[in-house]
């Protein structure tokens, strides 16, 4: 009992220390650049420190899904109830907060070395542009939005109720947009080029169109179930069975499934999924630990994570819902329409930045077919490897201009074609990255990422869901693939530019978080293995995950038996993707000068691809015009200028028209008591002069008017 | 301290009255001083309210700190004050923004004293309204709040600009925005007035509460041959028509870019802080007790126009090249969710499912709270917007030319932080309210409410765009030599209100309890 208290104050507790760390270096340390990351670490260390002292107890707790931890407090009073807000540990929660916390903390960490602590202020680079020569000149800024991030991916992952994670979820959205347009002053010579300031506008407001119809989503359940708390509603029988029988207000559509489309919208924004993932890619644009704070740690994890939390609503009536129908097309379709993009991307982080729209998409179809354990797993063992994956570019990144810096060429530092032969400048980050590459591409048995995406793919096949299972296996196939064509073009061969060739090593801060992960992206995996896998499941525990995980849900679905058919199947998509990637770019690494050898296989279609299939012109032209349009020329000009105001001056012109007769009269009828008013003040005579002659008699003669007016309308009405 | 109990409302409504004869005793040439008097006067106010907040029993239903007193007794009105759990938060808004307005003005030059007048007597004007329990006295101190808004924007507007009509003439922009203001607010009060009269004629009293309980069963002979649902009807619309004019609602809202845009910085901090705050104040405290049955009627037309106004004053304001202007029609925008509010309880008032109640209590709450929020997300915002005006003397998005934010970090942040609020980010302010509101509208309006989403999405078009056309881009080399950055005076101004934007945000209880309580018995 006393422990369960502690976790309860550690609960609360864990998502404290970065909201704090936030203040604190805005509001006192900005001007301190090693206390600002220091306080950062310290608090990030902390909470990673709670983090794992729940994590610890809740595995050490048998049947812990029957006990989950929560405490709440009333925060809304409504009528004779309360809204209550609060905090709570389950299984679901438990997998977050292994990997969350310290993900965020290596990315931390990293930023340290990223944003060259321990150069000089160099008084050449500017606030809101990327520093060139010495320290980040918004070094303690930068740490202090990290740590906002932090703290509110942290709030949505021991939130009680759905309102208290929109809260977190939301509260990401402005730090992905304060972090996405870090360098709010950047501009391009290619005006074409979307600036960071652009990306991180068109981040936020992508996911707000999201997040507007969820806001609706949250409004309905809690209307419908009187309460928002995710263990009232899904372990409440009659509340379920109410949400299931309730007509909703689109005629034929139960409530429950309803309100589980809208909030899927919120997830489609959030986890840049068709047809709202054009924000993500462009988020690339912000510094690189902000890359990997949104596509692995935080962000994008969040919209997965929130429907996996929702899934009992999602899933009530059966399997054949219509939002899990909706999330397993548009989660397979995303997966493969994104790998097929980042084949021909060039930029080595929006080939990632794609990579995870389409893991993305696994997980979402993963839970679309009901696959939730899976879906959890991936989720887990993707933000391990793509957290270091991104870092990893960074690190690239950082050599080349390293490189950039002694050579002074003009070139892209992010363009895989001016990179090559990295392999033995860089060697940490080289192996780091393989290892990540590896397990993004699912290489057989040895990485994470092999085992949680045949545990989607096994549970497609097992239950049937051909489509799906074929769909994910192209895209399989395809990640093995692009991955490959990265780390060859970065990597392997001879440097293609001077300033490859002068990269160097980054500090440790840098490396050790990669390290770190890369030792997470291959052993994490061993925790899910189907328990009847040969050999391998039984001396791994059989399964402890699914175990663990399943206890969230009010009701355990079976498992399914283990086949020999989808686990072949996905080994050969690996590694047939992996030979390929390795035959066209990785035996005989490209030349300077060397075009893309997919443009001539691909003929126009590399065209369509390298383009993203021109989604970003579609919504331009269909969408952000007419928006425009209809906001400037016909909201204001039209409505509010001409057809109101144009009426309005029309009345008042019509009746100074009537009143003007009645001036003249009144001139010599009244003896200026207004204008004594008016001198009595003595700046007010001329200051009423505005639309015609401008006298107060006018004014006085509208309101006669306008009483006139009224008093007809008043008998006719009233007669 | 019984004392000062008793008579507390009376004391705060009539502090600025005693502060405006301070003023007027120091010479207009000693213009700190008399900035300093007015200062000191409007936060003694302030303190009083604050013991008005703390002496108000929310566990009491009904009016508090009642004082009635005889005041012309040949039409039976008398002199009535009294607050609830709705007027105690107007009030504490009210004389909050009035010393931070009065701090804000310090800048002004010219006829300080005669500003420093009028501003306090706006005070007294706005009190008086949320404290009225007699409709004649309600009226007097809603038109007591006219004339010196009216100057406040005529004379101390901002100089430049001209308003150009459709057949292409041209007057200057201050003066066609104070005239419109007055004009239109005018047409309303007349409106009102007439309704009063009606009300106080046929039911032989002008007391607020003697009418609560009279006035909606009221069902005698009124005149010879009119029937009492006419009398009753004309005096609800001209009762809606006044106070919409005054939110405002669709499409009564034009007066409000313009006057929002030529105010003085402190004026029209004070408009969208407070005086808009009449209109909504009205519609609880006047229309729905007295006009259950006809306002629930209208209530779908309410709903709608109250949709009209979200969006289209959302898209309007992302619409604007003038900064001061889009903040202007975001007000148009957040004071739609409070009429959509206010319609979703009126729909529900009385309703025998006890759902629906719920519903109409969380959305009237979250009018209020709504009403509080926007006060000071939107105070802060046409500061922000004046502290910008202050240095670069232009308010046009693209003159301006963005990269402030490297020229003025703390105001860039300070700026964020505003905005944030008013865009409705959970954690800020301006989210609690607008959540209670959908929550409340939406099983009551359903399609209203959904179509208002568009409205809260552009909310996040028309804010981001200011922020990056201000903040974001390379620095424009025109302000590179100014002092861009926020003063200390400044800093002090804004403090307290996004302090209260955080903690509204993160814990709303303290208020909303207060809120509910009185809200409760209103929807039954």
């Amino acid at each position: 009992m006393v422990i369960m208290e502690m976790s309860e104050i550690l609960t609360w507790l864990v998502p404290a220390p970065p909201l704090i760390s936030f203040f604190v270096i805005i509001l006192f340390t900005s001007r301190h650049r090693s206390i600002s990351h220091m306080v950062a670490l310290f608090a990030m260390g902390l909470s990673l420190l709670f983090s794992w002292i729940i994590v610890f107890n809740a595995l050490s707790t048998k049947h812990f899904g029957e006990h989950p931890i929560a405490a709440d407090v009333g925060w809304l009073p409504t009528g004779d109830t309360v809204l209550r807000m609060g905090v709570a540990v389950d299984p679901l929660t438990v997998v977050m907060l292994t990997f969350v916390p310290l993900a965020c903390f290596l990315i931390i960490l990293y930023s340290v070395g990223y944003s060259s602590f321990g150069k000089i202020r160099d008084q050449r680079d500017i606030s809101g542009s990327p520093p060139h020569h010495g320290v980040e000149p918004m070094y303690s800024r930068f740490f202090a939005f990290l740590s906002l991030f932090a703290g509110a991916m942290l709030v949505l992952t021991v939130a009680d109720n759905l309102l208290l994670l929109f809260f977190g979820w939301e509260i990401m959205g402005l730090c992905s947009f304060l972090l996405i347009g870090f360098w709010y002053g950047r501009t391009y010579d290619d005006k074409s080029q979307i600036t960071p300031s652009g990306a991180a506008v068109k981040a936020f407001i992508t996911t707000r169109l999201a997040d507007v119809i969820m806001l609706i989503g949250i409004a309905y359940l809690y209307y419908e179930a009187g309460t928002l708390n995710f263990r009232e509603i899904f372990f409440d029988e009659q509340i379920m069975t109410d949400l299931l029988h309730t007509p909703s207000v689109i005629g034929g559509m139960a409530a429950a499934h309803l309100i589980g489309l809208l909030i899927f919208a919120g997830t489609v924004g959030k986890s840049a999924q068709f047809p709202l993932h054009v924000w993500l890619p462009d988020a690339m644009e912000g510094p690189t630990p902000v890359s990997a704070m949104i596509h692995a740690a935080a962000m994008v994890s969040a919209g997965v994570y929130m429907v996996i939390r929702m899934f009992p609503l999602l899933n009530v009536g059966g399997h054949g819902s219509p939002a899990l129908t909706v999330m397993a097309f548009v989660g397979a379709f995303t997966a493969l329409f994104a790998a097929t993009i980042a084949v021909a991307q060039n930029d080595v982080k929006r080939v990632l930045a794609y990579s995870t729209i389409s893991q993305l998409g696994y997980m979402i179809a993963a839970l679309g077919i009901g696959a939730y354990v899976a879906a959890a797993f991936h989720l887990m063992t993707h933000a391990f490897f793509k957290a270091l994956l991104f870092m990893g570019s960074g690190s690239i990144i950082h050599g080349v201009e390293h490189g950039i810096h002694h050579t002074n060429e003009k070139l892209d530092p992010q363009d895989m074609f001016n990179m090559g032969g990295l392999a033995k400048r860089m060697p940490t980050t080289y192996w780091t990255f393989v290892i990540g590459g590896l397990s993004l591409a699912g290489f057989p048995f040895v990485t994470a990422g092999f085992w949680s995406k045949d545990e989607i793919l096994a549970d497609a096949f097992a239950h049937g869901h051909w489509w799906v299972f074929v769909v994910l296996l192209v895209s399989a196939f395809l990640t093995a693939f692009y991955t490959m064509r990265q780390i060859s073009l970065t990597f392997l061969g001879d440097a293609r530019t001077e300033s490859a060739a002068k990269a160097h090593e980054s500090a440790w801060t840098m490396t050790l978080p990669l390290v770190v992960l890369s030792f997470f992206a291959v052993f994490a995996g061993y925790v899910g293995v189907h328990m009847d896998f040969p050999v391998l499941g039984a001396m791994l525990g059989s399964n402890p995950f699914e175990h663990f995980v399943i206890g969230s849900l009010p009701h355990h679905g079976s498992g399914f038996e283990f086949e020999w058919t989808p686990v072949i199947l996905s080994v050969v998509a690996g590694i047939s993707g992996l030979s390929l990637g390795w035959l066209v770019y990785g035996r005989r690494p490209l030349v300077v000068g060397q075009q893309d050898p997919l443009v001539k296989v691909l003929g126009p279609l590399y065209g369509v691809l390298a383009n993203k299939y021109y989604f970003d012109e579609l919504y331009d032209v269909a969408l952000v015009r007419p928006a425009k349009w209809i906001s400037e020329v016909v909201a204001f000009k039209w409505i509010d200028r001409v057809l109101i105001d144009g009426a309005l001056h029309s009345v008042a012109n019509l009746t100074m028209k009537i009143g003007s007769i009645a001036v003249w009269f009144e001139k010599w009828g009244i003896d200026y008591a207004p204008d004594k008013f008016g001198d009595g003040v003595r700046f007010s005579g001329h200051s009423f002069r505005v639309i015609q002659s401008g006298r107060v008699q006018d004014y006085l003669n509208v309101a006669l008017s306008v009483v006139v007016v009224i008093g007809a309308v008043l008998f006719v009405i009233l007669r | 301290m019984n004392l000062l109990n008793e008579n507390l409302l009376t004391l705060i409504l009539f502090s600025p009255v005693l502060g405006m004869l301070a003023v007027m005793l120091v010479p207009s040439e000693q213009k700190q001083l008399v900035r300093r008097v007015a200062l000191v006067s409007s936060l003694i106010t302030f303190a009083l309210s604050i013991i008005l907040w703390f002496s108000y029993d929310s566990s009491v239903s009904g009016f508090q700190f009642e004082e009635q007193a005889q005041w012309y007794t040949a039409i039976s009105s008398s002199y009535h004050v009294g607050v609830d759990g709705i007027s105690v938060p107007m009030i504490l808004l009210t004389t909050l923004l009035m010393p931070i307005g009065v701090l804000a003005s310090f800048g002004i030059e010219e006829r300080v004293k005669s500003y420093m007048l009028l501003f306090l007597m706006l005070e007294t004007g706005m009190l008086g309204v949320f404290m009225a329990l007699d409709l004649i006295v309600f009226f007097l101190f809603w038109e007591i709040g006219l004339v010196p808004m009216y100057l406040l924007i005529n004379i101390w507007g901002s100089p430049k600009g001209e308003r150009e009509f459709l057949s292409g003439k041209k007057v200057p922009a201050r003066q066609y925005a104070s005239y419109k203001f007055f004009v239109y607010t005018l047409v309303g009060s007349l409106g009102l007035l007439l309704a009063i009269q009606i009300l106080g004629v046929v039911a032989g009293s002008f007391d607020l509460i003697t009418l609560m309980q009279v006035w909606p069963g009221f069902d005698k002979e009124i005149f010879a041959n009119f029937s009492t649902s006419s009398v009753r009807t004309v005096a609800f619309w001209a009762f809606v028509i006044a106070f919409a004019i005054k939110v405002p609602l669709w499409p009564f809202h034009t007066w409000l870019p313009d006057a929002h845009t030529e105010a003085p910085t402190a004026g029209s901090m004070i408009l969208a802080g407070v005086l808009l705050k009449l209109g909504a104040y009205g519609f609880l405290r006047l229309v729905l007790p007295l006009f259950p049955a006809e306002a629930q009627a209208a209530a779908p037309i309410l709903a709608f126009l109250a949709m009209l106004a979200i969006v289209l004053g959302a898209l309007s304001a992302y619409g604007q090249t003038d900064f001061k202007r889009l903040v202007a029609y975001s007000s148009v925008n957040h004071m739609g969710f409070v009429v959509l509010g206010i319609a979703a309880a009126a729909m529900v008032t009385g309703s025998n499912d006890p759902a629906m109640r719920l519903s109409g209590t969380i959305a009237t709450t979250g009018v209020v709270l709504q009403m509080f929020n926007h006060g000071i997300s939107a105070a802060a915002m046409f500061f922000l917007v004046g502290v910008v005006y202050d240095r670069a003397h232009t308010r046009n998005l693209d003159e301006l030319g963005g990269g402030i934010w490297q020229l003025a970090p703390v105001y860039g942040g300070i700026l964020i932080f505003s905005s944030m609020a008013s865009l409705g980010l959970p954690g800020l302010s301006g989210f609690v309210s607008e959540f209670a509101i959908v929550r409340g509208s939406w099983p009551v309006f359903s399609t209203m409410t959904a179509l208002s989403m568009i409205g809260l999405f552009f909310t996040g078009a028309y804010i981001l765009k200011a922020i990056r056309q201000v903040l974001h881009g390379p620095v424009n080399t025109e302000w590179s030599d100014h002092n861009m950055e926020i003063s200390t005076r400044e800093k002090i101004v804004v403090a307290p209100l996004i302090i209260l934007m955080l903690i509204i945000g993160i814990w709303p209880w303290w208020i909303t309890f207060m809120i509910n309580e009185t809200v409760t018995t209103l929807i039954g």
